[in-house]
C-alpha cells in the first residue's frame, strides 16, 4: 500500500516561474467522511432532521465529531441496521418506513427529512432514492424527504455538505430572475454581512442554498449567477450549471484578497463599475489588513504543513502565504476539483507541493522530516504530533468558525497565530 | 433497525481498538472505509493520548470495491508489520467490512508475518457493542498467546496458596483497566497499593500498559482480580476454566466494598485475615478507617444527605457499586438504577431488587432521561449523558461512568476504587450539593432580597438552566448606552442587531469595547459599521 506519483505540472500564469509540484498519494486516509457534515448542516436549518441510515459506528462517528452532546433532542440520527434488515431489503424497507413515521410524530416541527446513506447501506444497496419517493408519496407533502450519500466509501469530510445540496437543487424553482446565489453554509452572522455588502454594490437580490428555513430554497434558471462559498462544492455546482445558472469563478472569501477578489467577482457579474466595488471593498481590505498586521507579524516567515482534511486547505494556504507571510511546505488536500480550484492554484507560489489523497504514515514521516513551525490536521493527529513538539492547528474548527469575508481575515489568521502564541505564552522554569 | 441520537457505547471494533491502545506492542489492522479513522480521536482528545492508537485502516473507498479489496488488506498487513513491528497482530473488520466479506483474519493466516502472533478478531458489528468487543478481544488475544501453555485436561488445578510452599509473597493478576474506561489509570495505582500493604504483588495488570509478553505470565499468578468485568469477565472465566484459577468477582469500590474485596482476596489465596479486615459486632472493620468517608459520613454536617433522593445510571459494575455506597455509606434513597450493561443485566436487577426498584436496562438516553425525570432525583449520578440530562432538568450531577468527556480524565489522581477511591467520591458526589449549613442558611433568607432564585450552591454544576437572553427587546428603540458625563452614545437598531449575533457570553465585552471605541472615536451612533470598526481595533 502506499503510492505517490508526480502526476503532473502545473503552469502558474507566469510562464518562466517553474509551476506547482502536484503528487498524488493513496494508502490509509486519515480524513472524516460525509456524515460530519451533519454537524454544521443541521444548525443551519432547523426545521430539518437529519436520519443516517447505517451503523452503530455511523452513530458514533456523528457523535464523537459533534463533540458534545449539547442538545436535548438533536436534529439527527441514525436509523441503525441490525442483522434482521441485513437479511432481507424488504424488511429493512418496511422498518425505516416505521422508523421515519415514528420520528416524525414525534418531531412534528421537523418540514425536511434527509435520508443520509452510509458506507453499510450503500453496500447492500439499500436503495434510499426510492424510500424518499415512498416517503413522500406516504407524507404527501407534509414533510419533503430527500436523500443522499454521505459514506466513506464515496465523500470525505466537506463533500457530505455538497452532497446533501445536491439533493435540493431539484427542488428549487424555476425563475429567469436575476439574481446573485451563494452556495455553501455560512454562519448566520456572516451570510448577513455578506448580503448587505452585496446590496451596497448595487446587487439587490442575494439568495443563499442552504437556506436557513429548509422550505424556503431559492430559485434557479438563467438569470442567477452562482458563487461557491466554500472550494468542495463541485457536483452542486455543476447541477446548479446545468438549471441555468453561470457559475463564478474566483478565488473562495477567505482573508482580504480572496474575499475582495470573491466579491468583486459577484459584482463583475452584475456589472458594477469598478470604481463602485473599490468605493465599497477597499476600506474593508484596509482595515481587514490592520486586523491581519498583529498575527501576521507571529506568522510571516513559518513553515506550514497542511494535511489533507476539510478541502479548505488549498484556500487556506494561499491566505496564510500571501497575507500572512507563511512558507509554505506542503500542502494537502483530499481531492483536486481543478475546476474550482484554478484561481487558488493560480494564486499559490511557484514550487508549492501539492499532495492529493494521502498515505499518513508517509505523510508524517515528511512533516518528521520537514520539522515545519505549525501543522494543520485532524483531531486524531494533533496531540501525537504536539508531543513530538510539532504546533498543530486542527482544521475541524476552520469549518464550524466564522472565517469568511474580509471581516473575519483577523479572525482566520488569529485560529493560526494562536497555536504559537500559546506556545510561547507557556513556560515551566 | 433502531433510531439512536446519542449512543452510549460505540461499535465492537472500538472496544477492540481500546484493548490495542491500552497496550505496548500490539497492532490492530482494521479493515474498514474512509471515516473510521475518526475513532482515533477518541483516544488522542478524551484521554489526551500523546500518539495515535496503533491502528492501520484499510480505509478503503468505492472505486477500491470493484477492485481487489483482499489485496488491500494483504497490503496494509504486510506494510503494518513491517513498520511497527509488533509483538503481537490484531485482524478485525469494523461494520462495512463485515458486509464484503474479506475475511481478514484468514487473510492474514496466510501470509509469512516472521512468526508473530495473529489474532484473528469476529465482532458481529450489527448485533454487539463496544464493551462486548473489548471483552472478546482481551478473551481472544489472551487465549491466542496462552494456547500452548494451557495444561492438558484432567491435570490437577493449581493451589492458589502454591506461592507460601513456593517461599514467596502471593500475587494477583489485575484484569480489565483500559483506556476510555473510568479512571482506571488512577484505580490501578490504588488497588496496586492496597495489595501491597498486605504483601500481595500484582504479577500483570492488563490490558492497560501490558505486552503481549505480560499476558504470557499471566498464569504465573495465583489467581485473577476482575477489576472490570465488562471487559475482565469472559478472559477470567476463560483462565478459571482452562488453567484453573480462581477469580476476584468483588469490585472493591466503595467502603463495604473494599473490605469485602480484600477478604475475598484473602480467603481465595489462603492468607490469614489480619485483625483490622475482621469484622466487628457493629459491622464495621478497623481497616475502613484509611479512608475518610465513614467519618465524613457519619459528621453532622452530613445529616442533610439523609434521604437525598438519587438517580443512578452507568455500566453495570459503576451503577451497581453506586447503589451500594449511596444507599448504605451516604444514607442517600435511590430512586432509580439502570445500565446500559445489557450483558451484565442481570446483576443490575438483582442490585436494583435489593433496594425495592426495577432495574432500567436500555441503551436509549431519552428513555434514561424520562425515567430521571419521573423519579424527581435531588441527585443524578450517571454518565455524560446523564450529566446533559440533569443539566437540562436543573439536577445536580457527578459523573461515574463511561461514556467520557476529556472532564473526566482528571490530571490528578482520581481514583474510584480501594479508600481514596471512596474519598474521592464523598467529594464528587457531595459537593454537588448544598452543604448542609448552606441549606439551612439558604432556607433562612430565601424571601430576603439579595437572594437570587435559582442559587444551589457555589458549584456551577447545579446552577439552574441558564436564561439566554433574547433580542427580542432590542429591535424596537435605540438603546442609550450609559457612559456617565460624556454625552450619550446610542445604539442603531442594525448596530444592535449586529451585537446580539454575537454569542452570549462575549456579548457585553463587545458592548463595553465597542462603546469605548465610540467614544474615543467621537462617535455618536454605533451601527454594524462601527461595531466592525470597533471590532478590527480591538483585535489582538
Amino acid at each position: 500500500m502506499g503510492a505517490s506519483s508526480v502526476i503532473g505540472d502545473m503552469t502558474t500564469g507566469l510562464a518562466e516561474q517553474p509551476p506547482l509540484q502536484l503528487f498524488k498519494e493513496s494508502g490509509q486516509r486519515e480524513v472524516f467522511c460525509g456524515l460530519t457534515s451533519i454537524v454544521w448542516l443541521h444548525r443551519r436549518m432547523p426545521d430539518a432532521f437529519f436520519l443516517v441510515v447505517g451503523s452503530r459506528t455511523c452513530a458514533h462517528l456523528v457523535q464523537s465529531a459533534a463533540g458534545v452532546m449539547i442538545f436535548a433532542e438533536p436534529r439527527f440520527g441514525t436509523a441503525i441496521l441490525g442483522e434482521r434488515d441485513l437479511a432481507g431489503l424488504a424488511d429493512a424497507n418496511d422498518e425505516l418506513d416505521r422508523l421515519v413515521k415514528d420520528l416524525l410524530e414525534r418531531r412534528p416541527e421537523i418540514r425536511t427529512l434527509f435520508l443520509v446513506g452510509s458506507c453499510p447501506s450503500e453496500v447492500i444497496k439499500l436503495d434510499l432514492a426510492k424510500a424518499a419517493e415512498r416517503l413522500n408519496t406516504q407524507l404527501a407533502g407534509r414533510v419533503m424527504v430527500l436523500n443522499y450519500s454521505g459514506s466513506g466509501i464515496e465523500t470525505t469530510f466537506t463533500q457530505g455538505e455538497d452532497q446533501a445540496l445536491l439533493a435540493m437543487v431539484p427542488l428549487m424553482p424555476s425563475s429567469e430572475v436575476d439574481q446573485l446565489l451563494i452556495v455553501g453554509t455560512l454562519a448566520d452572522a456572516v451570510e448577513d454581512r455578506l448580503v448587505q455588502l452585496f446590496g451596497r454594490l448595487g446587487i439587490p437580490v442575494v439568495t443563499s442554498l442552504p437556506p436557513r428555513r429548509s422550505t424556503e430554497l431559492p430559485p434557479i434558471g438563467p438569470g442567477t449567477r452562482v458563487l461557491l462559498a466554500q472550494p468542495f462544492l463541485s457536483a452542486t455546482a455543476r447541477a446548479l450549471v446545468s438549471r441555468g445558472g453561470q457559475l463564478l469563478t474566483a478565488p473562495y472569501p477567505f482573508g482580504v484578497e480572496g474575499s475582495r477578489a470573491w466579491m468583486a467577482a459577484g459584482a463583475a457579474a452584475f456589472g458594477v463599475a469598478p470604481a463602485l466595488v473599490a468605493e465599497v471593498l477597499d476600506p474593508l481590505v484596509e482595515r481587514g489588513q490592520r486586523a491581519i498586521a498583529p498575527h501576521r507579524e507571529l506568522l510571516a516567515g513559518k513553515r506550514l504543513f497542511l494535511l489533507p482534511d476539510s478541502q479548505l486547505e488549498l484556500s487556506l494556504a494561499r491566505f496564510l502565504q500571501r497575507e500572512c507571510g507563511m512558507e509554505l511546505v506542503e500542502v494537502g488536500t483530499p481531492y483536486l476539483d481543478r475546476q474550482l480550484l484554478d484561481a487558488e492554484l493560480a494564486l499559490l507560489p511557484p514550487g508549492t507541493r501539492i499532495t492529493e489523497g494521502q498515505d499518513v504514515e508517509r505523510q508524517l514521516e515528511r512533516v518528521r522530516a520537514e520539522r515545519p513551525d505549525l501543522v494543520v490536521c485532524g483531531l486524531g493527529l494533533a496531540n501525537p504530533l504536539e508531543a513530538e513538539g510539532i504546533a498543530t492547528k486542527w482544521s475541524i474548527e476552520l469549518v464550524f468558525s466564522p472565517i469568511h469575508g474580509c471581516d473575519q481575515a483577523g479572525d482566520l489568521a488569529e485560529l493560526f497565530a494562536r497555536s504559537l502564541r500559546r506556545r510561547a505564552a507557556l513556560s515551566f522554569s | 433497525m433502531e433510531l439512536t441520537l446519542w449512543t452510549y457505547e460505540g461499535p465492537p471494533h472500538v472496544g477492540a481498538m481500546r484493548i490495542a491502545a491500552s497496550m505496548e506492542g500490539v497492532h490492530y489492522v482494521l479493515h474498514a472505509p474512509q471515516g473510521d479513522t475518526y475513532a482515533d480521536l477518541l483516544f488522542t482528545m478524551i484521554e489526551r493520548r500523546d500518539r495515535r492508537p496503533p491502528v492501520t485502516y484499510t480505509t478503503f473507498q468505492a472505486r477500491d470495491l470493484g477492485g481487489d479489496t483482499a489485496e488491500l488488506v494483504k497490503s496494509s498487513i504486510a506494510a503494518a508489520v513491517e513498520r511497527f513491528q509488533p509483538e503481537a497482530l490484531l485482524v478485525g473488520e469494523s461494520c462495512t467490512a463485515e458486509l464484503i466479506q474479506d475475511q481478514p483474519g484468514s487473510l492474514a493466516a496466510t501470509m509469512d508475518l516472521g512468526g508473530i502472533p495473529v489474532v484473528s478478531l469476529e465482532l458481529p458489528a450489527y448485533s454487539k457493542k463496544e464493551n462486548w468487543g473489548g471483552a472478546e478481544t482481551l478473551y481472544q488475544l489472551v487465549r491466542g498467546l496462552l494456547k500452548a501453555q494451557v495444561p492438558p485436561p484432567g491435570e490437577p488445578k493449581p493451589d492458589p496458596t502454591r506461592w507460601r510452599a513456593e517461599g514467596r509473597r502471593p500475587r494477583v493478576n489485575l484484569l480489565g483497566p483500559s483506556l476510555l474506561g473510568f479512571r482506571c489509570r488512577d484505580d490501578v495505582r490504588e488497588i496496586s497499593q492496597l495489595l501491597a500493604g498486605y504483601g500481595i504483588d500484582v504479577a500483570v495488570v492488563a490490558p492497560l500498559g501490558a505486552r503481549p509478553a505480560d499476558l504470557m505470565r499471566i498464569p504465573t499468578a495465583d489467581a485473577n482480580v476482575s477489576l472490570y468485568p465488562e471487559l475482565a469477565g469472559p478472559v477470567c472465566s476463560w483462565l478459571e476454566r482452562s488453567f484453573g484459577m480462581q477469580m476476584v468477582k468483588t469490585v472493591p469500590i466503595g467502603i463495604g466494598a473494599t473490605a469485602a474485596f480484600l477478604r475475598e482476596l484473602h480467603g481465595v489465596l489462603g492468607l490469614e485475615l489480619p485483625a483490622e479486615l475482621e469484622t466487628a459486632a457493629d459491622g464495621t472493620c478497623a481497616a475502613e478507617r484509611r479512608s475518610r468517608l465513614p467519618w465524613y459520613s457519619r459528621s453532622v454536617d452530613s445529616t442533610y444527605l439523609t434521604g437525598k433522593r438519587v438517580f443512578i445510571f452507568g455500566d453495570a459494575t459503576h451503577a451497581i457499586a453506586a447503589a451500594r455506597i449511596a444507599s448504605r455509606e451516604l444514607g442517600f434513597k435511590v430512586v432509580g438504577l439502570g445500565s446500559y450493561s445489557r450483558e451484565q443485566a442481570r446483576e443490575v436487577r438483582a442490585a436494583a431488587q435489593e433496594l425495592g426498584l426495577e432495574a432500567l436496562i436500555s441503551d436509549d438516553y431519552l428513555a434514561v432521561e424520562a425515567a430521571m425525570a419521573e423519579a424527581a432525583p435531588e441527585l443524578v449520578l450517571g454518565t455524560q449523558m446523564e450529566r446533559h440530562s440533569a443539566k437540562r432538568l436543573g439536577i445536580p450531577c457527578a459523573v461515574i461512568s463511561s461514556p467520557l468527556h476529556v472532564q473526566d480524565v482528571p490530571a490528578r489522581t482520581s481514583p474510584q476504587m480501594g479508600w481514596e477511591g471512596a474519598n474521592v467520591i464523598f467529594d464528587s458526589w457531595v459537593h454537588p450539593l448544598m452543604m448542609g449549613l448552606e441549606e439551612h442558611l439558604i432556607g433562612m433568607f430565601r424571601h430576603d432580597f439579595e437572594f437570587v432564585d435559582g442559587h444551589l450552591s457555589h458549584l456551577e454544576g447545579a446552577s439552574a438552566p441558564a436564561k439566554h437572553p433574547t433580542a427580542t427587546a432590542t429591535a424596537t428603540a435605540p438603546a442609550p448606552a450609559s457612559i456617565p458625563g460624556d454625552g450619550v452614545i446610542v445604539w442603531s437598531p442594525d448596530g444592535e442587531a449586529e451585537l446580539a449575533k454575537i454569542p452570549f457570553f462575549v456579548r457585553g465585552k463587545v458592548r463595553k469595547n465597542t462603546e469605548a471605541y465610540a467614544r474615543e472615536q467621537g462617535l455618536a451612533l454605533i451601527d454594524s459599521e462601527a461595531l466592525y470598526e470597533a471590532k478590527a481595533h480591538f483585535a489582538p
